[in-house]
This record gives C-alpha cells, structure tokens and sequence, in this order.
C-alpha cells in the first residue's frame, strides 16, 4: 500500500468520480442501488451538491443548496468540466429515512442524521438506544461500500472506457 | 460529537491489527494509563479517554465501555483559550510592575518574553479548559471503528493516543485506502489501482 498521505492527495479524484458516477447512478440506474442484504432502499441526492472545476491549478467552486438542488444547475457545472465532490444523500428504507453529506476527497460525512430511537429512561435504556444507533449509522456504511465496491471493480475494468464514462458523458450532455 | 446527537459527523477508520490476549483486560488498561487528567494544571491543551456515558467523571469499571459487540468510549480533550485582548492587557499591567520596579525605560527582548511567558502561565492556571467530547464506536471483530468528528486536530489527537493506548494503528479510510481494502481486487486490479489517472467526464 502507497503511503498514506501521499495516497490522500493522488487519490483525491477517486471520490469525487465516485460521486459524480453515484449521482449518474441514482438519477439513471436507481434499481441498482442496494442494501448488501438486498432490504428495499432508494437513495436521492439532497439538498446540497458542491462541484469543482480546476482552472490553472485553482479549484472554482459552485455550491448548489436548496431542497430541489441539483439537475438543473448541477448539470450545467458538470457540463462545463466540474465534478461533484460534496453530495448530500438522502436514503429511505422501511418507512425510515436517513440524510448525510459525503466529501469526496476523504469520505467524511457529515450531518447525518438517522431515524429516531426511543427516549431513554434508564441505563438499561441507554445501552439499547446505543447498539441500536450503531445499527442504524452501520447501514449508510453498509450501502456506501457496496456502491464503493461496485464502482471500484468497474472503475478498473476495461468496461469503464468503454460502456460506462460513454453513458456518464452522454447523460451530461442530455 | 455525540453518537446520540440528533445530528452527527463521522470518519470511518480500519484497526489494523489485533490484540493478543485478553481483550477487554488489554483494553481496560489502555484506557486507565491514558485516562484524561482529573486535575487541571497550566497546560495549554490536555487529552485522553473517557466515559462515554460519564464524560466528566470516567470509571472503565466491569467493562463498562463495552456495549453489546461494540467498545465505545470518548475522547475528551480540554484546551485552555485565553482571548489576545487578555493577555494584551495583562502584559502591559507586568511590563509596567517589572519597569517600575527595576527603575529602567526599557525592558529587553529576552525580559519581555520572559514577562510575556509568565503572563500566559498565570492566566492559564486561572482560567479553566473548555472540554471538547468526541465518542466512537470500534467494532473489535470487523477491525471498525466510527469516531463522531471529522476535526483534523481531533482525529490526529485519536490517531496518536489510540495507538499509544493499544499499540494498533489506524487506518483512515478515503477513497484510495478504501479501494485498497475492497474485497476481491485481483493483483491485476490492484496494479491498475496504483496506476490510475482521472477520468474526465466531459
């Protein structure tokens, strides 16, 4: 393995291709999109994307905010040469529903927030709000590293070139 | 940042490696050797472990930091800030005391440091620390762990004392070590991996 912070920097554009091929897949492909224990899930984008295009070496940034963001405006930017590199996801499964931002560059999320847990009354209680919140943060895991895994197998097989960045290019285009 | 907070932020890390024996022994007494200090002194910043559901008092008792399969407990560290405009106006009140005293114009570069340095170390054993609290959760047989912030002091701060405590390291995961970690990547893809340039999508 690449030494750490050298790989961080190289590697920055790995997550925001993740991104831009996520939105592409949740906006082309929703069927795709699954829970490795196949659980019924949809994933929107949310209320905010941040795309970057470099000009000579300096990164100019376009914030998208706002419950409808996204198509329109997005599009433009990807248009132009931007990719995403801050998404704001929105998942629902089971009649719950889970919202975060995650960061290209390093897979951080942020804002997150799951379905609610019962109040708790007693340390007994506590414990179980405790494994059940782990249970509930494991899931957006769960999901992420499926559709992580799924875009890495395709990101270094020949299939990249030649069938998926063709239809990425073209539903930019549409 | 709590895990029980209505909104959360966190950085997903790998543990790499595994501990000998006696698992919650080993960790029970990482835990107590970097324990958070119980009494203030004039250092600018402290840090170390706590209870996650007794920040300001920590006990690691009966394993109490052991929750179902997960270990969770809190990070705490505790930094003084002493605001400029303070310390400005305590410095003016030293240099004037040191030059009334010594009867002299004019104080050195070397005795307005020292005057300087002696202002910060008591105004810092005056005011107290502000205590900043950041749980996670490490999942001992996935090799996971959650930690609820994405502060880069922080997380360096978890880096350093997680290791210091258990002798493991971690791992952060981004995208190239996330890839790295991916199942079932072949040698042939691995190698790609290490040789692949940005796609362009227009």
């Amino acid at each position: 393995m690449l030494d750490i912070s050298i790989a961080y920097n190289r590697y920055k554009f790995l997550g925001n291709e993740f991104l831009t091929w996520l939105w592409f897949t949740i906006e082309k492909e929703p069927e795709t999109i699954s829970f490795p224990d196949k659980e019924p899930v949809s994933m929107e984008t949310g209320n905010r994307i941040v795309l970057v295009k470099k000009i000579n070496d300096i990164d100019e940034s376009v914030t998208i905010k706002g419950d409808d963001a996204g198509l329109e405006e997005g599009m433009l930017a990807l248009g132009k040469g931007s990719i995403v590199t801050e998404l704001n996801l929105l998942l629902k499964s089971n009649n719950q529903q889970w919202r975060f931002t995650i960061k290209g560059e390093s897979f951080n999320i942020s804002g997150i927030k799951v379905p609610e847990s019962g109040p708790a009354e007693s340390k007994k209680d506590i414990e179980g709000i405790v494994i059940e919140k782990a249970y509930l943060y494991e899931r957006i895991f769960l999901i992420l590293d499926n559709l992580f895994k799924k875009f890495i197998k395709l990101r270094l097989s020949s299939e990249w070139n030649h069938d998926v960045l063709p239809l990425i290019k073209k539903w930019i285009k549409e | 940042m709590s895990l029980l907070s209505s909104t959360a932020s966190i950085t997903r890390y790998r543990v790499d490696g595994k501990i000998e024996s006696n698992l919650l022994e080993t960790i029970y007494t990482g835990l107590k050797e970097q324990m958070i200090p119980e009494i203030e002194d004039a250092s600018e910043k402290m840090a170390g472990w706590t209870s996650f559901d007794n920040p300001f008092n920590p006990n690691f008792e009966g394993s109490s930091f052991s929750i179902g399969t997960y270990l969770i407990f809190s990070l705490r560290i505790d930094k003084k800030t002493i605001p400029p405009k303070i310390i400005k106006k305590y410095y003016a009140i030293e240099i004037n005391k040191r030059l009334k005293e010594s009867g002299r114009e004019y104080l050195s570069r070397q005795e307005q440091k020292m005057a300087k340095d002696h202002v910060i170390n008591v105004l810092a054993l005056r005011i107290p620390a502000t205590p900043n609290i950041y749980d996670l959760i490490w999942n001992y047989e996935e090799s996971a762990l959650w930690f609820f912030s994405n502060l880069k002091a922080a997380n360096e701060e978890l880096e350093d004392l997680f290791f210091k405590s258990f002798k493991l390291n971690l791992v952060r995961l981004f995208p190239y070590t996330m890839a790295h970690f991916a199942d079932g990547l072949s040698d042939s893809e691995v190698d790609s991996l290490n040789h692949l340039q940005p796609a362009g999508f227009f």
